[in-house]
């Protein structure tokens, strides 16, 4: 399937201009920087706006699905999609609980690889996309299955990304229920992040899990997303630190390879007042297990990286789970 | 329409040239450091490659286009400091101005190095900048076009423009891609990876967006490859190892060296100010700079002519 297919709705004639406010948007057309712009008329012409027809339709899908919860961090490399998939994995060993991940990073999916999936590819059917099962309930959707080529790159603008965005949270059948969604997502505070909050928003979204390393350099950046978290108005659930310490498997000694000159994960949590999770330890069999696209924990169950891991997954689920239910009662 | 508008048409239709932006008339040579997968050392590179150049005598000046995260700021230690407007355009930020400074160690004059980044742009360092692909395009092209660079005052030109990358192959990477195609001749591209498959899997797509937009690859160089622990020098492969002089053998591509991972570098950045302690004077001590050395002149050995 061509993943193109569906995706630009609104036919341009001509490349937004600076500051365009979005043909979606309904200041499309109006605002200062249509004046001129070779498209305002297709974007005036499709006013009155109103909210996108679409929605009803991701609403009804994603009302299947009891938690939502997007990992996030500003910065690249800090073990986002790592996370991603022990999460899933953690979560699928329960057998009692149904786990779909969602592969939001376009232009560089990694969770096929991590989740053992590489090489296959989506199915359609009348009731959507199938996403790949990579356990009996374990669920995995993301663009690489769609590429003809492990190595195409996907350069592809922001508009265009939001069009799959909005077709993975409109076509993808995870089934009649999901009790656990758990989407990736790429670095940064762009267009990937804007869609999938702004679609989600309604049917709402359980908290974001931020991901991030020691060092300041990375922290700058999480400060960066936590302040979009908060002013998407997305409940922040918690904050890991990854790769925290380092223990030498020849003479057990720890040095810490990202120093955490300021303090580090739980500091920042201290000084922004967000849940701090835990500290994960940098363990090569992490990588290796990620590579070959096995669980860490069922390879390594009882090293340290695990249990810290495990709590991590179990103080995310506390936070999630217990919600619901005081919002039952 | 604005003429800018007319250029992302005229791209888009093959119609030819327009000459490069004017900021970059003064640019000898231009490297974009690159990588699909984010956090493997771009920036750590970038910043590496350019003290690197600036102790070779060069002048060299840095842009750091990843705007939803910069930090080239702090790991040169200005991330107070403000860009200035002259008649000319934005005055980037002066990291080392070494005109007037007495020799160093090896009796090389150090070059001057300037740094110009969204992060000096920001009020408050926490605050996010969220913005969508358009909005990004137009700050980059405004990075290309207002921003004068030259090598210190308005006579010298700059040896080497340095350009740092977000992750990903996007907006920004489309933007400067269409702005850089009327600056050829450029020196091509520095891709920076991790040595896991995880990884080099992302920077096989990034490889394909330099063949599709024609930047030529100058070299592989593989980060974080080994920690050597110091307590007994047993050196640990965290992300594995050898991933990048295969991704390097299989694509056909120079492979310019390894960077092991020194916690001391990233202590150094910490540590750095701008008045004893530069960075560039503790990266004298650095482990990593003999091997960096290694990396630079094998780029340099490809003999890239220069713009002008």
């Amino acid at each position: 399937m061509a993943p193109s297919r569906d995706i630009e709705k609104t036919q341009l004639q001509a490349p937004e201009p600076e500051h365009c406010p979005g043909p979606e948007s309904e200041a499309a057309g109006k605002d200062d920087a249509c004046q001129g712009c070779a498209n305002q008329d297709i974007c005036s012409s499709q006013l009155p706006k109103g909210p996108d027809p679409d929605l009803p339709l991701i609403n009804k899908r994603l009302r299947q699905i009891d938690h939502k919860i997007l990992v996030l961090s500003g910065k690249g490399g800090v073990g986002k999609s790592t996370f991603t998939s022990m999460l899933s994995w953690a979560l699928a060993a329960d057998e009692d609980i149904e786990v779909g991940a969602m592969d939001l990073d376009i232009c560089g999916p990694s969770l096929p690889r991590m989740l053992g999936a590489e090489g296959e590819s989506v199915h359609q059917s009348n009731s959507g996309l199938s996403p790949v099962y990579v356990a009996d309930n374990l669920g995995l959707m993301s663009i690489s299955f769609m590429l003809p080529d492990p190595d195409s790159a996907i350069i592809w603008r922001g508009a265009k990304k939001n069009g799959l965005i909005k077709q993975f949270l409109k076509d993808v059948n995870w089934g009649d229920h999901l009790d656990y969604l758990v989407v990736d997502t790429p670095p940064g505070t762009s267009d990937e992040h804007l869609s999938v909050t702004s679609y989600m928003k309604e049917v709402g979204i359980d908290g974001a899990l931020i991901v991030t390393t020691p060092q300041e350099v990375a922290l700058l950046d999480v400060r960066k997303e936590i302040d979009f978290c908060r002013k998407a108005g997305i409940k922040i659930l918690g904050l890991v630190e990854n790769m925290s310490g380092f223990v030498c498997p020849n003479c057990k000694g720890e040095s810490q390879i990202f120093k955490p000159t300021t303090g580090g994960g739980e500091k920042l949590c201290q000084d922004l007042n967000i849940p701090f999770l835990g500290s994960v330890p940098l363990d090569p069999r992490i990588g290796r297990s990620c590579d070959a696209g096995q669980s860490f924990f069922d390879n390594y169950a009882d090293s340290p990286a695990a249990t810290a891991i495990l709590d991590v997954v179990d103080a995310l689920r506390d936070s999630v789970e217990l919600n619901v239910s005081n919002l039952s009662i | 329409m604005t003429s800018e508008e007319n250029k992302g048409s005229a791209l888009e239709q093959g119609v030819v040239p327009q000459a490069a932006p004017k900021s970059l008339e003064k640019v000898k040579h231009i490297i974009l450091i690159l990588s699909g997968k984010g956090g493997v050392g771009k920036s750590s590179v970038t910043t590496q490659t350019a003290l690197t150049l600036v102790n070779k005598g060069f002048n060299v000046g840095v842009l750091d286009i990843d705007l939803t995260g910069p930090s080239l700021p702090r790991m040169f230690g200005v991330e107070s400091k403000q860009v200035h407007q002259s008649v000319a355009g934005w005055v980037p930020v002066s990291v080392y101005n070494n005109n007037h400074n007495s020799n160093n160690d090896n009796n090389i004059k150090r070059g001057n190095l300037s740094l110009m980044s969204l992060g000096f742009l920001l009020g408050n360092r926490n605050n996010s900048v969220v913005w969508r692909g358009p909005k990004k395009t137009a700050m980059i092209r405004q990075f290309l076009k207002d921003v004068v660079w030259n090598g210190g005052d308005n006579d010298t030109p700059l040896d080497y423009l340095l350009i740092d990358t977000p992750p990903g192959t996007s907006d920004e990477h489309i933007a400067i891609a269409e702005e850089l195609r009327w600056a050829s001749p450029i020196d091509g591209a520095i891709i920076v990876t991790t040595p896991q498959d995880v990884a080099t899997a992302d920077v096989r797509k990034e490889i394909n967006f330099c063949k599709k937009v024609n930047f030529d690859i100058i070299g592989v160089v593989e980060n974080m490859s080994g920690f050597i622990c110091p307590f007994c020098s047993e050196c640990t492969n965290i992300f594995s190892s050898g991933g990048g002089s295969k991704l390097s053998q299989s694509l056909d591509l120079t492979f310019l060296g390894n960077i092991p991972i020194d916690p001391k570098f990233v202590e150094m950045i910490e540590l750095q100010d701008n008045d004893t302690k530069k960075l560039i004077d503790l990266y004298d001590g650095c482990e990593l700079k003999p091997i960096m050395e290694g990396i630079i002149d094998k780029a340099l050995q490809k003999n890239y002519p220069a713009r002008f």
